[in-house]
Order: C-alpha cells, then sequence, then structure tokens
C-alpha cells in the first residue's frame, strides 16, 4: 500500500513537473509565432512625414536605418534627400533658408542642392537619396 | 478514459502492426557495460538537431533572406519579437553543440569500433552526416549577414576554389557568382532551409532505421550475449529523458548569461577586419592550411593540405572496409592509434588556433 | 684646363644637337660639377619655372648659349647670387606683371609684392634687415613648386617647417622681440594634430590665419573674423554677443583671449568653471556675469552627465544581452545637442544655451529610460529563467527516483 501511495506521489510529481516544463517551453513558442505591435525598423525605406508638413525652402532631418539624413523642401516645391552626415568630421548638417542651401555648423560648409561641396573642408559631396511620394506622404528610399 | 484508450488502441490495431512495435520496444534493450554511457551521445545529437529543426522553424517565420533585409530581420527577432532573443540563441548556441556531439559520438564509435560487421552501413551514413551538418553549420553562419559570418564564408569558399580542377567551378556554384554577394546568401539560405534538411531527413532516417534493426554495438572483445541488459522502456528512456532535459537547461542557461551577439552588417566594400577565423569546428583546418609552407615537392602548400583533407575524408568514410582487424573480431592497434592521432590533432589545432594571435 | 674645356664643349654640343629646344649652358655645365654647385641644378628638375622653360639665367642673369665661364659675364646681365632685395626685384619683375603672367596661368595673382610691402617682413626688408624672409625662404630658390604639391616646402603639412625654420630659431630670432615657442605650441594644438596627425589638409596651418605674402599678426579687434573662416557659426554668436563690445573696450584679443593662439586646445566645459575657469577672471562673484556663467556650467555639465549615466546603463543592458542599439541613436542626438550647447555658448545668452540642452535632456531620458526598461527586461528574463529551472529540476530528480523505483522493482 505505501508503496502504491510513493508510486502514485512520484507520479503525480512527474507529471505536474513535466506539465511545467511543457509550459515552460510552449509558452516562449507561442508567444514567439504573434508577431509584435510595432513594425520592422525600416533600414532602406522609411516615410519621413506628409507633404503638407514640410514647408518651401525649409529642411527636416530624419533618420535612415542607423543614419540619420535630412530632406529639404527647394523653392519650386520638389524635394531632395541627403545623408545628413558631414563628410568632413562627422557633424550633422542642416538646412539654411538664408542660404537656400545646406549647411555644416561646425566648421563652415557649404553643399549646393545637389550634395556638391560649395566651400569649405569637406573632402567629398553628401551622399543623395532618393525621394518617393506617394499621395501626400513622403519617402526615402537608399539605394 | 481507459474506455477511450482502448476503442484507439484497437481501431490503431486494425489498421497499423501496432503489437508488432509495442512488442519490439518492450524487447529493446541496452547494453550494460563500463562504456555504456557513450550510448547517450547518438541521442543527443538527435535531441539537439530536433531543438534546431524547431527554432529554425520559428526563426523562418521573421528572417528575410536578402542582402537588405537579413541583418535587419535578425535585429528585429532579437530586439523585438517576444522570446526572439531566447529562440535565436538557442539556435546559434545549439547549433555549436551540435556539432561538438557529434564530433564526440563519431569518435566515441570509432574507439569503440561500432563499425564492424554488420554495422559498416551505420558508420557511413554517420560520418556522410557530419559532413551534412558541417555544411548546416557553414550555410547557417553567413544567414545572419554580419561581417564575421561575410569574411569567414569569403575565406572559406576561396580555399574550397583552391582545389585542382573542381576548385573554380565548385567556388561559383557555393558563391552564386565570382564574389560573396546576396546570391551567395539566397543560394545558403536554400542549401540550409530546404536542400540540407532533405538530405538529412534520408540520411538520417536510414541511419536510425539500422540502428533498431541491429541494436546497440558491444565493444571489442565483449560478447552480446553474455552481458546484462536493460530495458529500453522505460529505463534507458528515463535516463534519456534526464539528459535531454539537462542539454535544455544548458541551452536556456547560454541563452540567458551568454546572448549570441549581433555583430555589425556586413559592407562587401570594406576591408576585412584583422584576425578573421572560421568557426571554430573548422579551426583545426584552417590553421592546418595557415602553417603550411608555400611549396611542397610541386603543389602549393594549401592546396597540399586540401587535398590532404580531402582525402582524410574519404579514408574516413571507408574506415568499416580497411580495418579488416575489427572486421575478424580482433584487437586493431593500427586503427586505434590512428584514431588518437587525429583525435589529439584537431583539438590540438583547435585550441591553438585561439591561442596563436 | 684645355682638354676639360674641349671635352665639355664637344659634349654638350653632342647633347645640344639633339636636345629638345633649350639650350641652357647653366644647366649643364653645373650638372657636371659637384656638391653646392650641382645641387641647384638636381633641384630645379622638379622646379615648376623649368617646365615652363624659364630658367637659370632669367634670374642670375649671364648667356645661356655660352658653354664656358665667359658665360657668368656682367657684360650678359649675370649677377651670381643675389642678396635678399635683389631677390623680391628678380621674383616680382615677372610676378607682379600681370600680362606677363597671364600667359602662363590666367587666373593667377601678381599682388604677392604689393602684399609684401604690407608685412612685417617687407617692412623690416625696406630698413635693412637682412634676416627677414624673402620669396625663396619660403618657396625655395630652385625647386619652387606650386603648394598642392607634397613636395612643396609652401604644403600645407610643410609650412610649420618652413615658417619654424627662423620663428622656431631661439638664436636666429635673439634680436627680435617675439616668441619664438609658436611652432611648438600649434603642433600640440588641435589644428597642428589635424594638419599633421590626422592630415586633414583643410585645418590651418600659419598662412591660413596670419596671410601668405602679407603676413603680420592680426589685429586683436580682427581676430573673430580669422576664426570665423572656419568657426564661422562660433564666430557669428561672438561678435553678436556683449562680450565684443567689451573686449574691444578693454583690449582684449577676441577668441584668443579664452582660447589662447598657437597652442590652442580642444576646448573644454572647465573652462566655464566657476572656481578655476576663464569666465571668473573678468567676471567677479556675485555679478551677473558670474551668475549667468555658473547657471550655463551647471547646465551643461548637468547634461553631460545625464548622458554618462544614460550611456553607462545602455552599455550594462547590452552586456546583459538585450538589444539597446536604438536607443543608442537617441542618446547621439543627445550627444548632438550637447555639441550644438557648447557652441551656443559663444553667444552668452543663456536661453538659446537651455533651448538645445532641454533638446539633449529629452533624448537623454527618452535613452535612459529605455536603459531602464531593457533592464527590466533582462530581469525578467532571469526570473523567467530560475523559474522554469525549478520545474526542469524537479522532472530530473522525479525521473531519477521512478528509475531507481523501475530497478528496484526488477531485482
Amino acid at each position: 500500500m505505501e508503496k502504491m501511495n510513493r508510486r502514485k506521489f512520484l507520479e503525480l510529481i512527474i507529471g505536474g513537473s513535466f506539465l511545467g516544463v511543457i509550459f515552460s517551453i510552449f509558452y516562449p513558442i507561442v508567444r514567439f509565432l504573434f508577431p509584435p505591435k510595432l513594425p520592422e525598423t525600416p533600414q532602406f525605406q522609411v516615410n519621413v512625414g506628409k507633404v503638407d508638413d514640410i514647408p518651401i525652402n525649409s529642411g527636416k532631418i530624419f533618420r535612415l536605418g542607423t543614419k540619420p539624413g535630412i530632406i529639404v523642401r527647394k523653392k519650386d516645391g520638389s524635394f531632395v534627400a541627403f545623408s545628413a552626415v558631414c563628410p568632413h568630421l562627422g557633424c550633422i548638417v542642416q538646412y539654411r533658408p538664408d542660404f537656400e542651401h545646406i549647411w555644416c555648423a561646425c566648421h563652415n560648409a557649404h553643399f549646393d542642392l545637389s550634395g556638391k561641396v560649395l566651400s569649405g573642408p569637406p573632402p567629398a559631396p553628401l551622399e543623395e537619396f532618393k525621394v518617393k511620394i506617394m499621395g501626400n506622404e513622403i519617402y526615402v528610399v537608399k539605394e | 478514459m481507459k474506455k477511450l484508450r482502448n476503442s484507439i488502441y484497437k481501431w490503431l490495431l486494425e489498421r497499423i502492426p501496432l503489437k508488432e512495435l509495442i512488442d519490439f520496444i518492450s524487447k529493446k534493450g541496452v547494453p550494460i557495460h563500463p562504456y555504456s554511457y557513450w550510448y547517450f551521445f547518438g541521442g543527443i545529437c538527435l535531441f539537439l538537431y530536433i531543438t534546431q529543426v524547431i527554432t529554425g522553424i520559428l526563426l523562418l517565420l521573421y528572417y528575410k533572406p536578402t542582402m537588405e533585409s537579413a541583418y535587419e530581420s535578425v535585429h528585429f527577432i532579437v530586439a523585438h519579437v517576444p522570446f526572439g532573443w531566447l529562440i535565436r540563441s538557442i539556435h546559434s548556441w545549439s547549433a555549436n553543440l551540435l556539432i561538438g556531439a557529434i564530433f564526440i559520438h563519431m569518435f566515441s564509435t570509432y574507439f569503440l569500433k561500432a563499425y564492424r560487421p554488420p554495422r559498416e552501413l551505420t558508420w557511413v551514413t554517420g560520418v556522410l552526416l557530419l559532413f551534412i551538418f558541417l555544411a548546416f553549420g557553414f550555410s547557417g553562419y553567413l544567414l545572419p549577414w554580419n561581417e564575421l559570418a561575410f569574411f569567414a564564408t569569403k575565406v572559406g569558399t576561396e580555399i574550397v576554389g583552391t582545389l585542382p580542377i573542381i576548385g573554380y567551378p565548385l567556388k561559383i556554384f557555393l558563391r552564386g557568382g565570382e564574389e560573396v554577394s546576396g546570391a551567395t546568401l539566397t543560394r545558403f539560405f536554400g542549401f540550409h532551409v530546404a536542400i540540407l534538411p532533405g538530405i538529412t531527413f534520408i540520411i538520417l532516417g536510414i541511419h536510425l532505421l539500422l540502428i533498431q534493426i541491429h541494436g546497440m554495438s558491444v565493444p571489442l572483445g565483449m560478447d552480446e550475449k553474455e552481458l546484462k541488459k536493460e530495458p529500453f522502456f522505460p529505463n534507458f528512456f528515463i535516463k534519456e529523458l534526464m539528459v535531454w532535459l539537462g542539454i535544455t537547461m544548458i541551452l536556456v542557461s547560454l541563452s540567458v548569461f551568454f546572448p549570441w551577439p549581433l555583430g555589425n552588417k556586413a559592407d562587401p566594400f570594406a576591408p576585412a577586419p584583422p584576425g578573421i577565423k572560421p568557426e571554430w569546428y573548422f579551426n583545426f583546418m584552417f590553421l592546418t592550411l595557415k602553417l603550411m609552407p608555400s611549396k611542397i615537392i610541386f603543389i602549393e602548400g594549401e592546396v597540399f593540405a586540401v587535398l590532404v583533407f580531402f582525402f582524410a575524408a574519404f579514408f574516413w568514410i571507408l574506415v568499416p572496409f580497411l580495418d579488416i582487424w575489427s572486421a575478424k573480431e580482433k584487437r586493431s592497434g593500427l586503427f586505434t592509434w590512428i584514431g588518437i592521432v587525429s583525435l589529439v590533432y584537431i583539438i590540438s589545432m583547435t585550441i591553438l588556433a585561439y591561442i596563436l594571435p | 684646363m684645355k682638354m676639360k674645356k674641349i671635352i665639355i664643349y664637344s659634349l654638350f654640343f653632342f647633347i645640344c644637337n639633339f636636345s629638345f629646344a633649350k639650350e641652357d649652358s647653366c644647366f649643364d655645365c653645373h650638372n657636371e660639377l659637384e656638391d653646392n654647385l650641382k645641387k641647384p641644378v638636381e633641384m630645379m628638375k622638379n622646379d615648376i619655372h623649368y617646365q615652363f622653360g624659364i630658367s637659370c639665367s632669367h634670374c642670375h642673369g649671364g648667356n645661356p648659349l655660352i658653354f664656358d665661364e665667359s658665360a657668368m659675364d656682367k657684360k650678359y646681365g649675370f649677377i651670381g647670387v643675389p642678396d635678399k632685395k635683389e631677390i623680391v626685384q628678380l621674383c616680382s619683375k615677372c610676378h607682379s606683371n600681370p600680362e606677363y603672367m597671364k600667359k602662363y596661368k590666367p587666373g593667377i595673382r601678381v599682388d604677392q609684392m604689393e602684399l609684401y610691402k604690407t608685412s612685417k617682413h617687407g617692412i623690416l626688408l625696406e630698413k635693412g634687415d637682412k634676416k627677414v624672409a624673402v620669396c625663396s625662404d619660403c618657396h625655395s630658390s630652385h625647386g619652387v613648386l606650386p603648394s598642392n604639391d607634397p613636395r612643396s616646402t609652401i604644403f600645407p603639412q610643410k609650412i610649420p617647417t618652413t615658417c619654424g625654420k627662423c620663428h622656431g630659431d631661439k638664436e636666429y630670432m635673439k634680436a627680435y622681440s617675439i616668441p619664438t615657442d609658436q611652432i611648438e605650441g600649434f603642433l600640440e594644438s588641435v589644428h597642428g594634430e589635424a594638419l599633421m596627425k590626422k592630415g586633414d589638409l583643410s585645418a590651418p596651418a600659419c598662412n591660413d590665419c596670419h596671410g601668405n605674402h602679407g603676413s603680420v599678426p592680426p589685429n586683436i579687434e580682427n581676430i573673430a573674423y580669422v576664426c570665423r573662416q572656419c568657426h564661422s557659426l562660433a564666430a557669428e554668436l561672438f561678435l553678436k554677443s556683449p562680450h565684443k563690445p567689451a573686449f574691444d573696450k578693454m583690449g582684449i584679443s577676441e577668441c584668443v583671449g579664452c582660447h589662447g593662439y598657437h597652442r590652442i586646445e580642444k576646448p573644454s566645459d572647465e573652462m566655464l568653471n566657476p572656481q578655476k575657469g576663464i569666465c571668473s577672471s573678468c567676471h567677479e562673484k556675485g555679478s551677473k556675469g558670474f551668475s549667468i556663467a555658473e547657471k550655463i556650467y551647471s547646465e551643461i555639465n548637468d547634461l553631460k552627465n545625464k548622458i554618462k549615466e544614460a550611456e553607462l546603463i545602455l552599455n550594462r543592458v547590452y552586456k546583459m544581452g538585450v538589444e539597446v542599439s536604438e536607443a543608442f541613436l537617441v542618446l547621439q542626438n543627445a550627444k548632438s545637442s550637447l555639441t550644438n550647447a557648447r557652441n551656443l555658448v559663444h553667444s552668452f545668452e543663456i536661453k538659446r544655451i537651455e533651448e538645445a540642452i532641454n533638446e539633449g535632456l529629452k533624448n537623454t531620458e527618452k535613452a535612459y529610460n529605455e536603459g531602464k526598461k531593457g533592464e527590466k527586461e533582462a530581469i525578467m528574463r532571469r526570473k523567467g529563467f530560475a523559474f522554469s529551472l525549478i520545474f526542469f529540476i524537479i522532472l530530473i530528480l522525479a525521473l531519477f527516483l521512478r528509475l531507481k523505483e523501475e530497478k528496484f522493482s526488477k531485482n
């Protein structure tokens, strides 16, 4: 009788802990199957905002993947986008509406709206990104 | 409850040879002797492979096999998907443990001469599985598309290219082109999730079937009929379950305390970072290549080494047919020595690869 | 001697018949000589004048078509080695003549001589000083190369050595009342490091601040304009700030007053320290200026420390296995704000500085919170692990006992 009780008790323990183990294995798997609420971090294409939100002759900094970018709305209403990292020493550039072109505050570099260096120390132009307008949304794509 | 069980049993009995199966399992016995512990390693390999299949399928739900998104998708899994960090780290750690277990399993069966007749084909399929799993490791390593993986693949396929005659076409086949690129990634993905698993299914199936047919081999000199046997079910099965639970604990501990790193995204145009090494299980071959003199007789040192490994692999497959002494149940000192030299070589070269700068 | 003459004459006659256009006895004869007399020829091979067909006789006079020593006769205008004043005349003979220079390079400047006359070197030379620099001292006499040629004595990375030849020589400069530690200081400065060690050719050498030909130490009221060439934002902010009129009144050098001149170091936040910084050297404790300096110092340090804290926690969490690379990016933005705030210090307008600092604090907080979240995640993982571990261990033990049972019952 005692042996039977011990047996039964042991089987209970085995059953219980087995359920615990199964739960520990299946809970993460089931959670894994359902994707998180936020979409994947866009690395090569990103929505930088609405057309109406960027006024003429202004610029806005955005993030593409791990790097900062700058989108500029020119006087004629069209958009251009570049990497916002200055090729000289890596500072973040900005758009100057008074110059109507891009400028780096660190060592007074000037870039035209095709990314080329107008004056200052940078040894190379700004990398250009492609801009795609879909309806009222602006997308910047890195090729 | 019992009634339901019985009716299902009866229903199945009419359709499949259930009785014979149950009979077979209940009669299955595992010999007991001082070397019995080595029997666990086959099951360990099987368990780790199943882990790989399950975690691999889960990763497949989120992984993107293009060079633009591969790294980012792995980052997404690790950073944002619930328990993604766990599934990914288990997959990476389990891969390494699996290959380690396969080597141990292979060497233990070698030294115990388990390849003696009638188990020659078990050995052959086993060695083929070793090569298949090395291919699994090599192809899977590239998939996160990080710096280390990219350059390890570049170096590895470059070495394949040095083989005479077949080297160049083989390199192009592996790389999907002249260079390691997005095409390589797509190809390796195909190998890793479809082609290799398909081949494994067949070869592993044969391997396991043969084991059921022949049962466990006993060491040279022992008589199978004289040895005590413990029943597979429930005794050995419980032991195996305990081992598998233990390994699961190890895998989870490793994933929690030593998570597998993400690394930096691969940049095909950047120069190789210094000290590129392949995964540890290739290191002994890699170091051998590095230490070769530039020319041996008239052959380039590296090519010579690659050819030696090629022939060593060929030799290894044929061991059961070459070891005529074990086949006659006689002591086989020569092959034991070959085994010891190989094992010592592999272990010391692997360690050396990590000590040397 | 006669034999030598015959050999040389015939040799060069032979060569001249096969040489391309230029018949230059100076070149050919001196090439056969040794040491100091041969050196100019070797150097001329790389000289830009020589490449344009302008040779020895254009400056030294003499007749390049006569292949003996009579070529060096006064009647051919031979002047030997010119003295300092002669050198300046010789060079400007061409280089100040726009009609002549246009032929070789349409856009080349021809005002060097004019500028030189306004320089300290030019002024002293006029007074008869024979130690000052003239054209050949900087450009070299033979082997003149344009400034974008790395072999040139006026290539940006070579300029500190060229100027330092005199200005760094204590003995040489003994008679003048100027220091001789400029080169030393420059090489240790942020500009010197950038130019000489990092190879950034856009970094300033001596001439970028002092001028090329009209070199003179800049007036203390105009130094901001000099630095403004590159540091435009800081200079603009400064020029619009109350410090500009104050410095002018007190005769303190702009920019230089706080940053030094040759040995300009990377600016540190400690310059704002009320106790040992620069502000307190003018602003007394209790004054408005002092309290503003205090505020700026504490706010910048606050942001700096908060960024460090956030970085620490993110690094720790990263080591524990939680992915936080996005939070690191947010922190990068905060670091940009810190740089911006430091730049804005030149305006001395506390409101503008605070704006940048608040932007930085916002991002730092975001990054820090991500770090805290990551910490929680790391702890949750370990807790979950421990929890499931208990079940595993119990199961293994229970199975072990079951096994024992089995063996026992079999017996």
